[in-house]
């Protein structure tokens, strides 16, 4: 980088925080307000200093809910393990399917490819409440509402073009003649699938299973209506903590915290390959 | 026996047809270079041959073997790719061991396979290392040990001196032949250089637009190029081209240039008031005394000293550039008006309408005698 001077340095460094704060000042707020009582959060003016306790995490984690009407339990930690779940075999199957799609896609040009490839891009494009109707009728015919098998086979609409479309522009980017190479050293196509396309477009695939986590891990309204409590993850469980006694702010935020921490752990993981990832996928026409 | 037959190869993309009923044969331990522009569809042929792209029409058989319809990885076919290919994940000995792999041959064996041909090829000091930390070189060498190392019947080198700077490339223009000879095995060379083709080539196959246009050894193609095109490309300085009618003279047929009879010797009336283009090579053209019979006037434009030659640009009363070509050292003019001979022995006859060689029988064959 060519040298600043220290005028130009110390802007930068302002324009700088002022983005982090911004975008960053929710995330600390509701970490703050994780901390707190109901009674100091709704403090008018609201401040910084209090005396932190841990009754929110703690009721979260025994699962019961002590409020003003008396104690309720909630499932918060079984939604937690059910997020867990749902968004770790979702990605597992999506990655299972679309990783060789991907590649069929990008290497073989077949009758109707691109139709059938867009045709499953554009299950993204669709509203999810165009299709709730419908699929929850053929769901409860079909006996798969309220099942983790249905639940997963729902989320492959979410996860399943993501990963399908980010990975075919990876395997693209591979030079064919280095597949053909390895072919003519006398391996076969799955060999060669599996020895050089796999390693290769191993970064793309990870970002793409990344993504794929945290769109399958923030959804809601599929669980919504199609899992019932035992079923539910995070996002729908949350809604327990409006109760008849009032909004429990502080558990939603523990709540909150507890959720976004595994998305997040990943995240900061691998944010190198899923920024390089996109990007690469945006760079390949 | 011949190692490699093609039977009316046709390959189209799309509504381009690239590979227009093509038919070749490769005898056994015979080097072929194949020669053409870019875009000539000389590596969709390499590929076909290789498996990797399939024929739309025609066959391909291999040791005498229909191979047209088997994969690649069971042809057992070499080939080195003018970008490398190299594995980018795997180190230069697990590139090169590649085509041992899967042959299932123990470890020693692989490791001492690689090893024989990496010495070979100089490239035994950078066996641990990735591709990206390789030089261009070193990325061609060890492209070309992948190609050897399982001692394929054929072997097929999509132009693997492209990419690598002039210097490599000479040496190994003197290397390559050595190398190829002691694998005994059959070749086909790919390239855009004329000089590696004649370098490089038993015989030499040149195509253009999808089809073969002239098969033969280097001198036949450098002495009697079948077409304008074809003496275009083979030659450096590039051979000197004007058009011509040929008029009937007292001593046989003649071309007129510059207002000089240049005499065709060999040819017969029927080729007189045809549009014809002559060839003339620079080397078969010396300057001389204005006093030589035949001699043809010129002003000299610009000298161009080579290492091994010395290239004059002439040009005639009425503007036409002819270059004229000498060894170093040897005196010449250097400005101002000077004059021309031409070997018409060595002169090359083409008609203007389709490009192709007019040759009068009787040189035809005596030519052709010199070559053998």
């Amino acid at each position: 980088m060519e040298a600043m001077s220290p005028l130009e340095r110390v802007l930068r460094g302002i324009a700088l925080t002022l983005v982090v704060v911004f975008f960053m000042f929710p995330i600390v707020w509701i970490l703050l307000m994780s901390f707190q009582t109901n009674e100091t959060i709704l403090r008018i003016p609201p401040s910084v200093v209090f005396t932190p306790t841990l009754d929110n995490y703690a009721a979260l984690i025994t699962g019961k809910l002590q409020t003003a009407a008396g104690t309720l339990d909630i499932a918060f930690m079984r939604n937690l393990g059910n997020s867990v779940f749902l968004s770790v075999v979702s990605v597992a199957v999506a990655l299972l399917l679309g990783v060789p799609a991907a590649y069929a896609f990008a290497r073989h040009k077949f009758k109707g490819s691109e139709d059938i490839a867009f045709t499953l891009l554009s299950f993204r494009f669709a509203p999810p409440l165009l299709v709730l109707l419908p699929l929850t009728q053929y769901f409860q015919w079909l006996g798969l509402s309220n099942t983790y098998f249905g639940l997963i086979w729902v989320y492959q609409l979410i996860c399943l073009p993501l990963i399908l479309w980010i990975v075919r522009g990876y395997f693209e980017d591979i030079s064919a003649d280095v597949e053909y190479a390895y072919r003519i050293a006398g391996h076969s196509w799955f060999a060669t699938f599996r020895k050089i396309a796999l390693p290769l477009a191993g970064p793309g695939i990870a970002a793409a299973g990344l993504l794929a986590f945290i769109f399958a891990w923030n959804n809601f309204v599929f669980a919504l209506v199609l899992a019932s409590a035992d079923k539910q993850p995070v996002t729908v469980g949350a809604l327990a903590f409006v109760t008849a006694s009032g909004i429990q702010y502080g558990q939603i935020a523990a709540a909150i915290v507890l959720s976004i921490t595994p998305t997040l752990a990943l995240a900061l993981y691998a944010q190198r390959y899923l920024v390089e990832g996109l990007s690469l996928g945006a760079v390949k026409g | 026996m011949t190692t490699l037959q093609l039977k009316n190869i046709v390959k189209r993309y799309k509504s381009q047809t690239v590979l227009d009923d093509l038919s070749l044969d490769v005898a056994d331990g015979e080097r072929l270079v194949l020669f053409g522009p870019s875009g000539a569809g000389k590596t969709v042929l390499l590929r076909l041959v290789a498996g990797v792209i399939d024929p739309d029409e025609g066959r391909v058989l291999i040791g005498g073997e229909d191979m047209t319809e088997v994969d690649a990885e069971h042809r057992g076919v070499g080939m080195a790719f003018q970008n490398f290919a190299l594995f980018p994940h795997m180190n230069a000995f697990d590139n090169i061991a590649s085509a041992l792999t899967a042959r299932r041959s123990s470890k020693e064996a692989i490791a001492a396979g690689v090893g024989k041909v990496a010495k070979l090829l100089k490239i035994d000091h950078v066996l641990s290392h990735h591709p990206k930390a390789l030089s261009n070189g070193q990325k061609q060498r060890t492209a070309l040990a992948r190609a050897l190392v399982g001692s394929p019947p054929l072997l097929l080198l999509d132009d693997p001196l492209r990419n690598v700077d002039a210097k490599l490339r000479f040496e190994m223009r003197l290397e390559l032949p050595r190398l190829l000879a002691a694998q005994g095995a059959t070749v086909i060379y790919v390239t855009q250089d004329y000089k590696e083709a004649m370098a490089l080539g038993d015989r030499i196959a040149v195509m253009f637009e999808g089809r073969l246009r002239q098969i033969g050894t280097p001198a036949d193609i450098y002495n009697t190029p079948a077409e304008i095109e074809i003496a275009r490309l083979f030659g450096d300085p590039t051979i000197n081209l004007l058009d011509v009618v040929p008029q009937r003279g007292p001593d046989g047929v003649f071309v007129e240039v510059s207002g000089v009879r240049l005499r065709l010797p060999g040819f017969g009336a029927e080729i007189v008031g045809k549009s014809c283009v002559l060839g003339i090579r620079p080397e078969s053209i010396a300057f001389t005394e204005a006093s030589t019979p035949g001699a043809i006037p010129v002003k000299v434009e610009a000298e161009t000293p080579l290492n091994e030659k010395t290239v004059t640009l002439t040009l005639t009363a009425r503007g036409r550039e002819i270059l004229v070509s000498r060894p170093a050292g040897t005196p010449g003019p250097v400005a101002g008006p000077a004059h021309l001979s031409v070997n018409n022995r060595a002169t090359l006859l083409f008609d203007k309408e389709s490009g192709r060689l007019m040759r009068p029988s009787e040189i035809a064959s005596k030519r052709n005698g010199e070559a053998a």
